[in-house]
Parts: C-alpha cells; sequence; structure tokens
C-alpha cells in the first residue's frame, strides 16, 4: 500500500490524524504509542555503524535497497524519539532514493514537533533525518554507477 | 524555634520572584517552573537594568581612557572587582581575574601554572565527580607534559572516598584540582580538608567553584586554597564572565595566559614587559558590561541573605526529596550527607529526554542527560539522570507541579 503513495500524501494523512488532537498531552500520548508499538530493531542492525549518536538519546538506523526503493529499519532508547522515527520510517521507507532525497518533511512542522529537530534537543533525530538522505544519496550512486 | 519561625516567615519568596521578569512568562500554555537553575539562574532586574544602564549611558572601553565615559565604565568595572574579592574574602584585589567562565579559569591555570611547573612523571589529581570542565584541561596539560592524572573515586552516596585520596597523595603530586559541589549529584565535598591534605602533601589546590558560590559562603582564606573558580550567570549574574582568584604569589610566578593589550606595560619586538596582576591575565578588551552587572547581582543576593536563601532551598530539597520517593521506580541519584539543594533521579524503564520533554509540556524545566560529567554517570552504570536544581525564587507549589508531571509521565511512558 506504501509504495503506492507519495511522500507528501503520507505527510498529508499524518497531519490529518494530530488535527484530532486537541491538546499537547494527547499529542505525546499518540506519539509515545507509537514509539511503544515500533518493532525492535534486531540485535545485528544494533552495531556502531549504524549507531546515529545524540547527546542525550541513541539511535540506531539500517538501510535496504530492494527494487528501486529504500527500506528502513530503527530504534532508539529513548520512547518519544522512537515514535517520531516511526513517523519518518512510515513515510520515508519503501520511497525511491530520489524521493526521500527531495523529501522536505514539513510534516514535523505541520505536527507542531519541529523542536525535536532542532540542534539543541540533541537527540540524535536530526542526525537521523541527514543519515536517511545520505542512504538514499548512495544507494542513487550506487544504482547509477551499476547501470554504467 | 520562635526565632527560626521569624526568619521563615521573612523570606518572602513572592516577593522575590517578582524581582525575575522570566518567571513571569508562560511555557507551553502553563506558568513556568525553573528548575534548571544548576545550569544557571534567572536574572533579576536589578542585573538587567545594570546591563542597560551601561549601554544606555557609559559604554566605553575601560582604563586607557581619559574622557568622562570611560573613566565611569572604569569605575564600575572595577567596582565588581572590589565586590568579587568581598563576597569570597579574597585577600586582596589583585587576585580577582576576570574570566569567561569557569572553564576559562580552569584553563587558565592548566595552561599558565600547568606549564610551568608540570613535567613527566608528575601527577595530577582529580575526582570522579568532576565536570568535563574540570577534566579536559587537566588531561590535555597532563598529556602534554608527561604527567599523569589520577582519580579520587566516589561510593554510592556520590562521597569522596577520602581514604583513597590519602593513598593518591604522594610525592609526585603537583596538583589537586576538585570541585566544591558537584553540579551532578549535589554533594557537598569536605574541601577544607583536601586542602591541608594536598598542602601538607606540598599540592597545590584548584576548587571548581561553579555550584557552590550561589548556595555557601565562600571563604577562599579560611578554605585556604590556592585557586578557586566560578561563573557569574549561576550566581543569578550575566552569562560570559566568570572569576578566577589564585594566591598572588602563585599568580605572580604564573607566565600571562593570552598576550595582547590590557596584559601588557611596555612592548618593544624584542622585550615586552606584562602588566601588574589582575591585568596580566586579562588581555584585550573584557566583558565590560556583563562584569559591571554582576555587582548588582551579588549585591541582590547579599541583600536577601546566603543563609536565608540556603534555609529556602534546602527546606525545598527535602519537600521534593520526600516526594520524589513516593514515584514508583524512582531511585535519587546522590544521596550524600552533605547536599545542597540539586535533585538528580532516575526512574526504572523511563529514558531520562522522555522525562524532560514531557515535564517541559507542562512548563516544568529540568535537566536530563549526562551533565558533562560521564565518568560520574560511567561510575553509576547510567547514561544519564533527570536533575532539579533549585534556587532562592522556586517555591513548594513548584514542586508540587515537577511531583504531578513526574506522575503523570511516568504513566504513560511506563
Amino acid at each position: 500500500m506504501q509504495e503506492k503513495t507519495t511522500i507528501e500524501e503520507i505527510e498529508q494523512e499524518i497531519v490529518e490524524e494530530f488535527s484530532l488532537f486537541d491538546s499537547w498531552d494527547d499529542k505525546y500520548e499518540y506519539i509515545i504509542d507509537l514509539g511503544k508499538k515500533l518493532p525492535l530493531l534486531e540485535d545485528r542492525y544494533k552495531v556502531d555503524e549504524n549507531k546515529v549518536r545524540g547527546c542525550q538519546s541513541t539511535v540506531w538506523l539500517g538501510a535496504e535497497f530492494r527494487d528501486g526503493k529504500v527500506f528502513f529499519k530503527a530504534d532508539s532508547d529513548a520512547v518519544i524519539v522512537k515514535g517520531l522515527i516511526s513517523m519518518l520510517i512510515r513515510v520515508l521507507s519503501g520511497q525511491t532514493p530520489d524521493a526521500i532525497i527531495a523529501a522536505k518533511l514539513d510534516f514535523i512542522n505541520q505536527i507542531g514537533m519541529t523542536s525535536h529537530l532542532a540542534q539543541t534537543r540533541s537527540n540524535g533525530l536530526l542526525a537521523m533525518v541527514k543519515q536517511m538522505k545520505n542512504y538514499a544519496l548512495a544507494y542513487k550512486v550506487k544504482e547509477a554507477a551499476e547501470k554504467n | 524555634m520562635t526565632e527560626t519561625l521569624t526568619i521563615k516567615a521573612a523570606y518572602d519568596v513572592g516577593a522575590i520572584r517578582r524581582e525575575f521578569p522570566a518567571l513571569n512568562r508562560d511555557v507551553k500554555g502553563k506558568p513556568l517552573v525553573y528548575f534548571d537553575n544548576a545550569a544557571t539562574t534567572q536574572k533579576p532586574q536589578v542585573v538587567i537594568d545594570a546591563l542597560v544602564n551601561y549601554y544606555s549611558h557609559y559604554n566605553a572601553n575601560i582604563h586607557r581612557g581619559i574622557h568622562t565615559l570611560a573613566e565611569e565604565a572604569t569605575a564600575a568595572f572595577e567596582a565588581t572587582r572590589d565586590a568579587v574579592k568581598d563576597f569570597i574574602n579574597a585577600p586582596s584585589r589583585e587576585e580577582i581575574i576576570f574570566t569567561s567562565g569557569c572553564t576559562e579559569g580552569i584553563n587558565l591555570v592548566a595552561q599558565t601554572w600547568g606549564r610551568a611547573n608540570l613535567k613527566a612523571g608528575d601527577e595530577v589529581i582529580v575526582s570522579n565527580m568532576e565536570h568535563h570542565s574540570n577534566i579536559v584541561p587537566w588531561y590535555l596539560i597532563c598529556q602534554e607534559k608527561g604527567a599523569v592524572l589520577k582519580v579520587i573515586p566516589i561510593d554510592e552516596n556520590g562521597e569522596l572516598l577520602m581514604e583513597r585520596f590519602d593513598e593518591l597523595l604522594t610525592e609526585k603530586t603537583r596538583l589537586v584540582s576538585v570541585v566544591h559541589v558537584s553540579n551532578a549529584l549535589g554533594t557537598i565535598n569536605p574541601v577544607k580538608t583536601i586542602v591541608e591534605k594536598a598542602h601538607k602533601a606540598g599540592a597545590v589546590v584548584l576548587l571548581d567553584g561553579a555550584q557552590s558560590t550561589v548556595h555557601l559562603d565562600v571563604d577562599v582564606q579560611d578554605l585556604d586554597t590556592d585557586f578557586f573558580v566560578f561563573s557569574s550567570h549561576k550566581v543569578y549574574g550575566p552569562t560570559g564572565v566568570g572569576v578566577l582568584y589564585g594566591k598572588k604569589h602563585l599568580l605572580e610566578e604564573m607566565p600571562p595566559y593570552q598576550g595582547g593589550g590590557e596584559m601588557i606595560k611596555d612592548v618593544a619586538f624584542d622585550k615586552i614587559t606584562y602588566n601588574d596582576l589582575p591585568y596580566k591575565f586579562e588581555a584585550g578588551t573584557p566583558n565590560i558590561a556583563d562584569t559591571i552587572a554582576l555587582k548588582a547581582a551579588i549585591e541582590f543576593t547579599k541583600e536577601i541573605g546566603k543563609e536565608a536563601i540556603r534555609r529556602h532551598e534546602n527546606d525545598l530539597l527535602s519537600y521534593a526529596t520526600e516526594g520524589l520517593l513516593q514515584i514508583p521506580g524512582l531511585r535519587i541519584i546522590g544521596t550524600a550527607k552533605n547536599k545542597i539543594s540539586v535533585i538528580s533521579f532516575v526512574i526504572d524503564k523511563v529514558h531520562p529526554q522522555d522525562l524532560g520533554i514531557l515535564l517541559d509540556n507542562r512548563g516544568v524545566a529540568v535537566r536530563t542527560g549526562h551533565h558533562c560529567a560521564q565518568p560520574l554517570m560511567d561510575c553509576y552504570r547510567i547514561p544519564g539522570t533527570t536533575r532539579a536544581s533549585f534556587a532562592m525564587y522556586n517555591t513548594k507549589e513548584e514542586v508540587d507541579s515537577l511531583l504531578a508531571g513526574l506522575q503523570k509521565a511516568v504513566k504513560l511512558l511506563v
């Protein structure tokens, strides 16, 4: 199902879901729930090279490239970060490298979670988004090289 | 008893709060509860006024100007030096060096005293509860000189193991640099004993007063410490100013730190004569405005009285400690007998960052993480804690907000 949906469409879907909440408490409750539900990363992914280190919490990110699309798996030791990760994965996983590189991820701003991507949070989330785009770029380069 | 009650009644926390404009604001639609005072304190109106007044009326570069504005600015700047001298009871104003903060003060001593006095095989002692600022400068100079950095361990309550300190002190020890009060645990260290023992072994001592100066009556002569550093922004003053106190004979022997204007007497290309103390260590135009405003912070604190403030803060500490221990799975990190009003804690299955986010969502500002004391966190085998630290303007109602916020957060997270 996700393969048929664009990044913007999924972002819009999330924004609409969040518009149902009228308090911050509800928003966080939802994000924490998502965090708890995010499947735990298998230990083989929890290696240093997959670690995106923040000052306070740690994020592990693994990626796979299949049929021209990038699939992400991630985990964190902090549950709110995990919830936010889960949304990023919902948006970006299963997309093409070009779409991932171009993604503006405005939904984070629209659901009022921008501060979590700010430098001060130091939670590895910002670094994770960069890392996701780096993976996409790397796969794109690799794919182009293979075609040549 | 009656006397205590009178003093308590006289402590008007509502009136004190009105002096701090930032405390009036809302965060996420809730009144701000500011419990991150160990990181930096809020500023009273008199400090803000002092800054505005300087820039509005007598902004000038100091010391060498002969015009009126320069004279006024110089007088105000030097008046802070006198106020600081009294604040920590230093013997003379020449021993008060303005820096940018504690970190610079420690680096200054490491790079000047350390460079001149440390050689291969010498030993420097720090403790396991140091802030990174009191580890890294010594690590760097020890590496450069081939000296050895030794560490006083702590027990599970967060108190220094003094018998281990005795064992570490040898004829090779050149310097002992320890924190007066731990930023992450609140422990008040027995620094007077440390100074005595270190001196007996022939070592000099630096005390990191970043956390102690705002809460305790600091008397550098009574402590007999060789160096003492503190930061203005943690004593209700502006950011960007710190103080290094050093015993005169040590400061005189030390080579200069940075070169530039202010710190010289005469400059020729083949010979430079350095300025007298304290200016020898104050190269370039200093942070004039913030230094001037520091005096307002010191006077403000003095007027309310450190003893009264301490009593108020200790009340909050007991009240909060009692309340926190009611929260299931909560463990206080740092249970020393002598503590200032800092509480660090961990909760089973809860990441400090999640707590920090949810508390902020209720307007409660706490600090989460390793508090720039990673070796200490490693010692407790935890990645970090949540820390609430109290100041003169905090109230029991605010502690109640913290407790309610925690209850709610734990329910969501666990």
